[in-house]
C-alpha cells in the first residue's frame, strides 16, 4: 500500500488534490461518465476529473431528487450543493442514462459553476448515422468549450492529448493484465486506488507514474498460488474499496471487472492516424459498451463471456448499484449467459452504504467457496 | 342537491361505449393478423406510428397493454413474476409486467400477439430501449431504434440532421421487414389524418377550459387509447370528432363531469392506473375536478412543429420534442401554461417510481409553480401499475391536507 501512497491520498481527499492542483492554476472540469472526451479537455489545458458521489450525508440533494434516484446521482449533487464540489470549474454532462439526463437540468438549474455543456451522444452506435452524429456532438462540444472557457483547441494540441490518453490507458490496461497474470502481485484496493487516481490525478503526473508502478510490479518475483478463486466484477461505477478486501478475506481475488470506473475506463485505443475527433468517436463505438448505449442485442452478454474466458474467471459478482435501471435491465439476461457457459454468479445490490463487513464477508464466503 | 340517478347518467360520457367497440375490433384484428396475413409491430407509445399505418402494419403497444394490466389490477402480480425472474422492483412496472406476459404467455386478452417486428423510440425514456432489447432477444425479430436526442436547452442542427437521416433508415426497414415498397402516396394522407386527430384530440381537452369542466383527466386518460394506437387513420379523426361534438354539446347543455365542480386541478405524469376511479371518487367528493393533465397533450402538443404537407421532414422533429424529451425548464413553462389555461387551483404530482424521466425533476417544477403561480401542490407516490408500491392511506391523507389548503386559500 505504502508502495502507492500517492494514488491512496488522491483519491482518499480529492478535494484536496485537486484544490491544490487548482492553486497551481489549473481549470477543472468534472464529469461523471466514461463517454467524456476527456481528450478534448485535457486538449484545451484544462484538467478533467470524475466525480463518484459524496462522502457525506445526503441532504440538500433530497430538494431535488426522490429516494429511489441512485446513491451516483444523489452524491454527486450534494457535491454541488454543499460546497464539497467548489473547486469545479464547469461540469460535463455525457448524455447516459434518464436519471444522469435530468441531473443534468438540475444542476444546470441550481448550480453556477461557470462552464457547462449537456454532450447528448446517440444512445445506438450501430449505424453510419450514428457514428457521423457522434462525431458532429463531438465537434460541437470541442468549440463550445474553446467559447465557454476562451481557449483554443488545436489538432495539434489535440493529437498530443490523444497520445497522453493512449498511454495512461494502457498502462492501465497492462497493470490489470499483470493482475490478471499473477493477482498475488497488489491487491485489489492498490489497483481500486490506481485506477479511481487516474480520474483524479493529473495526466502527466500519470504519464511519469504508471509506468514506474509497471516496471515495479514486473521486477516482483511471481507470488505464491494461494489458492484463491478468480472473481470478476460487473456494473456502473464502484466507489468501494473495501469490496475487494472483504473479497479477499473470503478466499477469492478480483482479477478483472467491466466497470465504467474499471475496465471501460481504459479498453481501446484512439487512433492516432486521421481526424483526432472522428478518432475519438470510433473508440466509443468500437468499445464495451455500457448498458445505456445500444450496440447489438447481445453485445454486453457477449462482452463478459469473452471476459470470464479471458481470464479464466471463476465467478462473476454483479455490482449493481440500487436504481440503475440500464443494469438492473441487462441482470437477468447476462446472468443467462453465464449460467449457459456454467460461470457461477451472484448478485450484490449497492445503497448508499455498504451492508457490514461481517454480512458481505457471509455472502461472498457462500459464494466463493461453490466456485 | 342530491345526485340522482339521472343527473349521473347524463354526466356519463355517452363515447364510451364506441371507444369499447373500436379497441376491441383493433385488439382482435391484431391479435389474427396472423390468419390475414397482416405483418404486427410492437411499438413505444412516443414513437412514429405513422409509417407504420402507411405500409398496412398493425401497430401494437405493450404501453396500452400495460395501462389494461393496471385497469384490471393485474399489475402487482406481473411484477412480482419478473422479480423471481431477476428483474429488480424498482424498474418500470410497465417494462416488468408485458416481459413477464412474453416469458410465460400471460395476461389480460391472452397475451399480446408476436410482433413481427419492434420498433423502439427513446424520445420517451432510455427504459424503452433496455425492454425492447429484451423482446427483441425473446421474439428473434428486427428491432429498429428511433434514436432521439435528448433537448435539455435546445433542438440542436446535429440533432436534426440525425434523425432526419432515421426517418430514411426507417422507411427502408419497414420496406426490409415487409418486402414492399415504401408507399409515399399513402404516407402523405396518414400524415394529414395524423395531424388532422392530433388537432381534433387537443381540441377535445381543451374543451376542460370551460367551467364547469365537460371531462376530468380520468376521461382524458381512457379516451386516450386512440390518439396513441391509431394515431394516422380514419378512425381515429371519426372518433375524436364525435367526441369533440359531444363535449361541446355537454358545455352547451351545462353537464359537468363531477357533480359540484368549486376547485379545479391540474394532473402531472402518468396515471395511477388501478386507482383511478378511487383518485377521481375522492377528488369529487372534495368538489374538485382535474381538468387537465401533462400527459395526455403529450400526444398533441408538438403540434407546432409537425406540418401536415411534410409530414416525414416534420415529424423528426415532432417526435424528438415531446414534452417528455426536454429540460425541466421548458416543461415548466408548458406547466406555467396549462396552470394558466385552464384556470386551476392546484397541481397534484404522481411520483412515479416507474418513470425518472417524468418524475425526476418534479421538486424542481413544483417549486416554480409555487413561485410563479402561488397555487397548493401535493405529491403521491406510486409505481404506476404496480399496486403492491401504493399507500391509500398516504395518499389519502396527503390528498386530504392539499384540498383544505385550496379550500383555505378559497
Amino acid at each position: 500500500m505504502e508502495r502507492f501512497n500517492d494514488f491512496y491520498e488522491a483519491v482518499s481527499d480529492t478535494g484536496k488534490y485537486i484544490r491544490n492542483l487548482k492553486n497551481s492554476g489549473k481549470k477543472i472540469l468534472g464529469y461523471v461518465c466514461s463517454y467524456t472526451p476527456e481528450e478534448i479537455i485535457l486538449a484545451a489545458g484544462i484538467h478533467p476529473v470524475r466525480l463518484f458521489g459524496t462522502e457525506g450525508n445526503i441532504a440538500l440533494a433530497d430538494a431535488h431528487l426522490q429516494s429511489y434516484t441512485c446513491s451516483l446521482a444523489r452524491g454527486v449533487l450534494e457535491g454541488a450543493l454543499s460546497g464539497e464540489l467548489d473547486y469545479l470549474d464547469g461540469m460535463i454532462f455525457p448524455h447516459t442514462c434518464d436519471t444522469i439526463q435530468r441531473l443534468s437540468d438540475i444542476w444546470r438549474l441550481n448550480t453556477d459553476f461557470g462552464f457547462f455543456s449537456d454532450v447528448v451522444l446517440p444512445v445506438k452506435l450501430d449505424t453510419e448515422s450514428a457514428r457521423e452524429y457522434m462525431e458532429d456532438v463531438l465537434r460541437k462540444f470541442r468549440s463550445d468549450l474553446e467559447e465557454g472557457m476562451g481557449v483554443t483547441i488545436t489538432d495539434g494540441a489535440l493529437e498530443k492529448s490523444i497520445e497522453k490518453y493512449n498511454r495512461i490507458r494502457g498502462c492501465l490496461k497492462t497493470i490489470y493484465e499483470l493482475r490478471s497474470a499473477d493477482p498475488g502481485i497488489l491487491t485489489g484496493a492498490d489497483v481500486y486506488a490506481i485506477v479511481k487516481g487516474s480520474m483524479i490525478m493529473d495526466r502527466d503526473y500519470l504519464l511519469e507514474r504508471l509506468p514506474e508502478v509497471i516496471e515495479m510490479l514486473r521486477d516482483r518475483k511471481p507470488s505464491t498460488d494461494m489458492g484463491k478463486k478468480r472473481i470478476a466484477l460487473t456494473g456502473s461505477i464502484c466507489n468501494q474499496p473495501d469490496i475487494y478486501t472483504i473479497i479477499e478475506k473470503s478466499g477469492g481475488v478480483v482479477v478483472w471487472d467491466d466497470l465504467c470506473t474499471g475496465s471501460r475506463y481504459f479498453e481501446g485505443l484512439t487512433d492516432t492516424n486521421g481526424d483526432p475527433v472522428a478518432a475519438i468517436a470510433n473508440r466509443y463505438i468500437e468499445r464495451q459498451i455500457c448498458p445505456a448505449k445500444h450496440m447489438s442485442n447481445t453485445s454486453r452478454g457477449d462482452c463478459i463471456v469473452e471476459m470470464v474466458r479471458k481470464n479464466n474467471v471463476q465467478g462473476v459478482i454483479f455490482l449493481l448499484l440500487k436504481f440503475c435501471d440500464p443494469h438492473d435491465f441487462d441482470y437477468p439476461y447476462i446472468k443467462g449467459f453465464l449460467d449457459r457457459e456454467d460461470i457461477p454468479s451472484m448478485l450484490l445490490e449497492i445503497e448508499d452504504q455498504l451492508p457490514s463487513e461481517g454480512q458481505l464477508m457471509t455472502r461472498f464466503e457462500t459464494f466463493i467457496h461453490m466456485l | 342537491m342530491t345526485d340522482t340517478d339521472k343527473a349521473k347518467d347524463s354526466r356519463k360520457i355517452k363515447s364510451v361505449g364506441k371507444m369499447k367497440e373500436i379497441m376491441t375490433t383493433y385488439y382482435i384484428d391484431a391479435k389474427t393478423a396472423e390468419q390475414t396475413g397482416k405483418k404486427v409491430a410492437w411499438i413505444t407509445s412516443g414513437g412514429p406510428v405513422e409509417p407504420l399505418i402507411a405500409m398496412d402494419v398493425i401497430p401494437v403497444y405493450p404501453e396500452n397493454y400495460g395501462a389494461m394490466i393496471g385497469a384490471s389490477k393485474m399489475g402487482g402480480d406481473l411484477c412480482q413474476k419478473a422479480e423471481e425472474l431477476g428483474y429488480s422492483g424498482d424498474l418500470c412496472s410497465y417494462a416488468r409486467a408485458d416481459i413477464v406476459c412474453s416469458m410465460v404467455d400471460g395476461g389480460p386478452i391472452g397475451g399480446l400477439p408476436k410482433p413481427d417486428m419492434l420498433i423502439c423510440c427513446n424520445n420517451i425514456c432510455g427504459t424503452v430501449l433496455k425492454w425492447y432489447e429484451i423482446q427483441a432477444r425473446h421474439y428473434n425479430v428486427p428491432l429498429f431504434i428511433l434514436d432521439t436526442p435528448f433537448c435539455h436547452t435546445e433542438y440542436t442542427q446535429e440533432s436534426r440532421k440525425y434523425v432526419r437521416a432515421q426517418i430514411d433508415e426507417y422507411t427502408h426497414f419497414l420496406e426490409n421487414a415487409c418486402k414492399t415498397k415504401f408507399d409515399h402516396d399513402r404516407m402523405k394522407e396518414v400524415g394529414k389524418l395524423s395531424v388532422e386527430g392530433q388537432v381534433l384530440w387537443q381540441e377535445v381537452l381543451d374543451t376542460a377550459m370551460n367551467r364547469p369542466s365537460p371531462m376530468t383527466c380520468f376521461d382524458a386518460f381512457f379516451h386516450l387509447a386512440l390518439i396513441v394506437t391509431l394515431r394516422g387513420t380514419q378512425i381515429a379523426v371519426d372518433y375524436y370528432r364525435s367526441l369533440l361534438e359531444e363535449m361541446k354539446q355537454r358545455v352547451a347543455d351545462g353537464i359537468s363531469a363531477i357533480p359540484h365542480e368549486r376547485y379545479r386541478l391540474l394532473w402531472d405524469n402518468l396515471p395511477i392506473w388501478y386507482r383511478v376511479k378511487w383518485m377521481s371518487e375522492k377528488f369529487a367528493a372534495h368538489d374538485a375536478c382535474l381538468v387537465a393533465d401533462t400527459y395526455t397533450s403529450a400526444w398533441c402538443g408538438q403540434l407546432k412543429y409537425m406540418d401536415e404537407d411534410n409530414f416525414l421532414d416534420s415529424m423528426a422533429e415532432g417526435y424528438t420534442r415531446i414534452y417528455l424529451n426536454i429540460g425541466v425548464d421548458e416543461m415548466i413553462k408548458i406547466v406555467l401554461e396549462m396552470v394558466d389555461k385552464y384556470d386551476v387551483d392546484g397541481f397534484v404530482m404522481h411520483s412515479n417510481r416507474s418513470c425518472k424521466p417524468y418524475s425526476l425533476g418534479q421538486y424542481d417544477i413544483q417549486r416554480a409553480v409555487q413561485k410563479e403561480r402561488g397555487i397548493p401542490s401535493v405529491m403521491i407516490e406510486s409505481h404506476m401499475i404496480d399496486e403492491r408500491s401504493f399507500s391509500e392511506s398516504q395518499s389519502e391523507t396527503r390528498i386530504d391536507a392539499f384540498m383544505e389548503m385550496i379550500k383555505q386559500k378559497g
